[in-house]
């Protein structure tokens, strides 16, 4: 099915696409899309929706289940509270990347803005995972719960660094692994840097090669050759007497 | 439109500009289709726009732009303006009267001259004219001049942007710069006066956010004799740029660091003569940093310039195509005009976006 979103009002272009969800239609896609917000939101189904043009901000927030593929760059908070399926974006995202994220994947081919992965958690099965192939900005990991952050700096302006200032500010749960190096003093204090291990390596092997097939990147080897830090909280409550004394 | 209409609502708010850095002229419309993409991020409370390049004929005169409450006070403002200045035309600002807005004002430009004997060498042409703006927007209850730059201009009120526009005739207008601002008032009042942009001389300004430190910021100017009286935060930011880059020849680049400066941690870890400088500038121009969150767009005659908070709390977006520079609070508004940039980047949290006009108009 096939929605020509030209012109169209974000209202009545996410009505369109729950009847078309409720009808049973798996695969969607949506051209000429330019500032709706909300696309995909709340779906619950296993659907593909794949969207041309610069959609919006807060792409699939509150989805659970669907397959989000989008041609071209996002805007603002994708995969808010997201709690399953899958969004890949094809070029760069803007600022608070999968908010409160708490299930699924979000692939991001390029680069994406401040606050990445803020407050993502991750509960009993479900461990939400966000890969960026470009550079990340500041805040990176804010106030994270749970889940797994990757950063490959691969793509992206040259002169930026791989990941800004203020990285994993308030983390307290979860894993960022960065491919290459990073400034430490940029670091919070109570985050320990390390070297991955076995365990570390065999999942970003899995996540990689999947992020690749979500691309088209035939050699998954070479990202992971790469030296690879691994950032994790030093205590399971590092703020935890922050207040109390 | 001297009762404000007060509301507390979430925040949102459209900022948008373009330039044509080699003057080539660009229509009202343009400008018009960028900001309605952007219609949620405001709430009909405000809209206004900034275009520079739109009175060629009139270039060499101020042109001010003026909202009255009534004919009475229309009446005293222009004799005040009769005896202060040189009086080149006067004219009704064209408006499509049948639409209908919230407490529309009496709007009606001037082309204004500032008479030689009233200059010493103590005061400019600009501080005198600086002087009578401040002097009818604090003295005469009832009117308030919202525009007083040559060969610009700026159309604002309370309504969306695309109404506001099209309440203006801005279709009708050509020029090499526009700036527009959708409002989502939240903590100031939704009225004609408090839309943005705001502007003083050819600087103005249009922000999403708020100014945390307003009021130090409003103090630091009032020392310097600007009055703050348009009841918003955002009318200080051009009241900073005035002081900083006119009245103390400060460079364009140095005044916006000491608006948004580099963390003291950042600024420790830098080189001796960079660090050096950076420490004078916000010790001499402390009270000129700007705190809280914000994206602004500043514009004057000669160029349009981007920024945020240094922590990037509000969002902000820049595109290249040839000559022209784009910028705006959502990706979408730039290819609703620009489908194929050469370039499209988010800067960093205080890092500006400078766009130079490369040619004099």
């Amino acid at each position: 099915m096939k929605i020509d979103a030209r012109g169209m009002h974000y209202r009545e272009l996410n009505e369109r696409i729950h009847d078309a969800v409720l009808k049973g239609i798996k695969e969607i896609d949506i051209v000429n899309v330019l500032g709706q917000r909300y696309i995909g939101t709340g779906i619950g189904e296993k659907v593909t929706i794949n969207v041309y043009g610069t959609p919006g901000s807060d792409l699939g927030a509150f989805m659970d289940g669907p397959v989000i593929n989008v041609f071209g760059s996002c805007q603002d908070v994708i995969g808010n509270t997201m709690n399953n399926g899958k969004i890949v974006v094809h070029k760069d995202a803007g600022n608070v990347v999968g908010l409160s994220m708490r299930g699924g994947k979000i692939f991001i081919k390029g680069s994406v803005g401040y606050r990445t992965g803020i407050h993502i958690k991750a509960y009993k099965d479900q461990c939400p995972v966000i890969v960026i192939g470009g550079k990340a900005g500041d805040f990176l990991g804010e106030y994270m719960a749970g889940g797994i952050l990757v950063v490959l700096g691969i793509f992206g302006r040259e002169k930026d660094p791989i990941v800004g200032r203020f990285i994993a500010t308030g983390m307290h749960g979860g894993t960022i692994y960065i491919r290459g190096s990073i400034n430490k003093s940029h670091v919070a204090h109570d985050v320990s840097i390390e070297e991955i291990d076995e365990n570390d390596l065999s999942a970003l092997k899995n996540i990689i090669q999947e992020f690749c097939d979500a691309f088209g990147i035939t050699d998954p080897n070479s990202i992971l050759s790469h030296q690879f830090l691994k950032l994790r909280p030093k205590s399971h409550r590092p703020y935890g007497q922050m207040y109390a004394y | 439109m001297i009762e404000p209409l007060f509301s507390k609502d979430i925040s949102g708010c459209a900022i948008v500009g373009i330039i044509n850095t080699k003057g080539k002229p660009i229509k009202g419309d343009v400008i018009t289709e960028a900001i309605s993409v952007m219609h949620e991020r405001s709430n009909g409370l405000g809209g206004g726009f900034a275009a520079y390049g739109i009175y060629p004929e009139y270039k060499e005169y101020y042109a001010f732009h003026i909202m009255f409450l009534d004919e009475g006070i229309k009446e005293s403002v222009e004799a005040y303006l009769q005896e202060k200045m040189v009086l080149v035309k006067s004219e009704d600002i064209p408006i499509r009267k049948k639409m209908s807005f919230l407490n529309t004002p009496i709007l009606w430009r001037y082309f204004l001259e500032v008479p030689q004997s009233k200059l010493t060498p103590k005061i400019t042409e600009e501080d005198y004219v600086v002087s009578i703006v401040m002097n009818i927007n604090k003295r005469f209850k009832g009117a308030f001049v919202f525009s007083s730059g040559k060969n610009m201009g700026v159309f604002k009120g309370v309504g969306y942007p695309e109404d506001i526009s099209r309440f203006y005739r801005l279709e009708e207008y050509e020029g090499y710069l526009w700036t527009a601002h959708g409002r989502f008032p939240t903590n100031t009042p939704g009225w004609w006066g408090g839309a943005h942009p705001f502007a003083l001389l050819d600087w103005s300004v249009v922000h999403n956010g708020e100014i945390s430190s307003y009021g130090i910021n409003k103090r630091y100017v009032e020392t310097f004799g600007y009055e703050c009286s348009l009841l918003t935060d955002t009318e200080v930011i051009v009241c900073l740029l005035d002081l900083m880059i006119r009245r103390h020849r400060l460079p364009i680049d140095i005044a916006l660091n000491a608006l948004a400066p580099p963390f003291w941690s950042e600024i420790d870890s830098m080189e001796k003569n960079m660090r050096e400088a950076l420490t004078a500038l916000r010790i001499v121009y402390g009270s000129a940093l700007l705190n809280g969150p914000f994206s602004i767009i500043i514009a004057n005659s000669e160029s349009m310039i981007g920024l945020t908070d240094r922590i990037m709390l509000r969002p902000f977006v820049a595109a290249k195509k040839d000559d022209f520079v784009y910028m705006a609070s959502e990706e979408a508004a730039i290819r609703e005009i620009c489908p194929e940039p050469d370039a499209v980047w988010s800067p960093k949290g205080g890092e500006p976006v400078v766009a130079r006009l490369e040619v004099q108009i």
